[in-house]
């Protein structure tokens, strides 16, 4: 499996994470993941949301020391 | 000591003058050699590109001499880099130049690219040059009424120019007596009307109250100027009558053609402002990966703290402090109201209610920007 690539957003008040998720994406290739780190936890709820109204794939959130770890798969 | 800086907008200019200072004896002694390489001997202040759409600012506002701006002991050459040698700590130039360096600075910025999305750039208004603010400027004083649509791209250059334009067009048409005849529909990316949580708490009622009407969650995948439709990555359209873009930026075109980072933008350790993988080679403003505000006063920050350790490298051998992330950006609430964000990468901003002193004092930096840029503010 080809790694991840991670985008580190934590501290990232504005754009914040979804903005920086969004913005990465754009270079992805079909069938990349991603992981997302987060130190907001409203992160774990709006990048799933918008994972689903997109149409990409999300893979999981996991907390660890108050960073969220959000994983996704770009689909199209 | 060669410090060689390229781009000559905010950061850069800053930056140089503030080491011009710091470094004044060291320079004057020939120890040091401050350079700047930039692609114009002219500077824009790119703020005022938002009133020049309202033909509240006349393009010859928005710019100095470039030269006018910087402390005597900088060498300024009007000869953009073409190639990034990092390997062997050179650059060469357009002109055919090649500058060696022992500290090198990237602050080439970023660029608006509506050709990103199809339809884009030739069925919507920006103001993010001076050619299409103008352009807007009449597109504007020409409308008589309709849907307005404001949609945005991202990356973009300043997070608060979604709300800043909005707020505007609502005075704008409300001082023309016409915005009983135009609705204005605002767009956003993600689920709330700003990035910020604690500026979206206070847009949104702002919104309900101005009558403006709002869609969270939309990013723009294409526009149909036929049918004058703009569809979202989401799977939802909004039609228009005048279509208004924040577009999508990409850094500039020499860092993509050296590979430098992924669409222009470099990977940037965000408490040093060091290029990642280079220890001497500098990156500040708009050219960085880092996951902050696009905007002149994170370049502005940036350039200070870079300043301030560039110039202990010259004298202690080390750097002295780490970036906090400090950015202020204040926010136009229409024509004659006003309001600020100011965070950094650990405290959230808390706006207060907009007032007519905060936009008084942004006129007022409009003016001042010049004193800024010679680091003089």
């Amino acid at each position: 499996m080809a790694e991840r690539i991670i985008i580190d957003a934590r501290g990232s008040f504005c754009p914040g994470p979804l903005m920086e998720l969004i913005a990465r994406l754009k270079y992805g290739a079909v069938g990349e993941e991603f992981e997302v780190l987060s130190s907001d936890k409203g992160s774990a709820n709006d990048i799933p949301e918008w994972l689903h109204k997109v149409g990409h794939e999300f893979l999981g959130t996991r907390e660890e020391a108050g960073v969220w770890h959000i994983a996704l798969r770009k689909t199209k | 000591m060669k410090i060689l800086i390229i781009g000559g907008g905010m950061g850069g200019t800053i930056l140089a003058n503030n080491l011009a200072r710091r470094l004044a004896a060291e320079i004057r002694s020939r120890k040091v050699q401050l350079t700047m390489l930039t692609a114009s001997d002219k500077h824009m202040y790119q703020p005022g590109l938002l009133y020049l759409a309202f033909g509240r600012m006349t393009p010859d506002e928005l710019y100095r001499d470039q030269a006018s701006l910087l402390e005597p002991g900088i060498e300024l050459q009007v000869d953009p880099v073409e190639t990034f040698e990092l390997d062997k700590n050179q650059v060469k130039t357009k002109g055919g130049k090649t500058h060696a360096y022992d500290i090198l600075v990237i602050a080439t910025g970023s660029r608006p690219v509506p050709e990103m999305i199809p339809g884009l750039a030739e069925n919507a208004e920006q103001f993010y040059t001076e050619e299409s603010a103008l352009k807007m400027f009449r597109s504007l004083q020409a409308f008589q009424g309709g849907r307005v649509v404001i949609a945005m791209g991202v990356p973009h250059k300043c997070p608060m120019a979604p709300l800043e334009i909005t707020f505007m067009l609502h005075d704008y048409f409300k001082d023309r007596g016409i915005r009983d005849k135009v609705q204005l529909h605002y767009t956003y990316p993600v689920g709330r009307v700003h990035s910020l949580e604690n500026v979206a708490k206070w847009a949104q009622p702002e919104f309900d109250r101005l009558g403006i009407t709002y869609e969270t969650l939309f990013n723009m995948k294409e526009v149909d100027g036929k049918n004058k439709v703009v569809r979202s990555e989401e799977g939802t359209e909004t039609k228009y009558d005048l279509l208004i873009t924040i577009p999508v930026h990409k850094g500039m075109e020499v860092i993509e053609k050296n590979k430098l980072g992924q669409g222009g933008f470099i990977p940037t350790n965000k408490t040093k402002l060091t290029m990642e993988g280079h220890s001497n080679v500098y990156v500040i403003g708009d050219t960085t990966n880092i996951p902050i505000s696009k905007a002149g006063s994170t370049a502005h920050y940036q350039a200070e703290t870079l300043g301030e350790n560039i110039a202990a490298i010259v004298k202690l051998g080390q750097p002295v402090r780490e970036h906090d992330g400090k950015v202020f950006c204040f926010i136009e609430c229409g024509k004659d109201r006003a309001t600020y964000a100011m965070f950094n990468y650990t405290n959230p901003p808390d706006p207060k209610p907009p007032s007519r002193a905060i936009h008084w004092f942004k006129m007022a930096y409009n003016k001042l920007y010049w004193t800024s840029a010679r680091g003089l503010l």
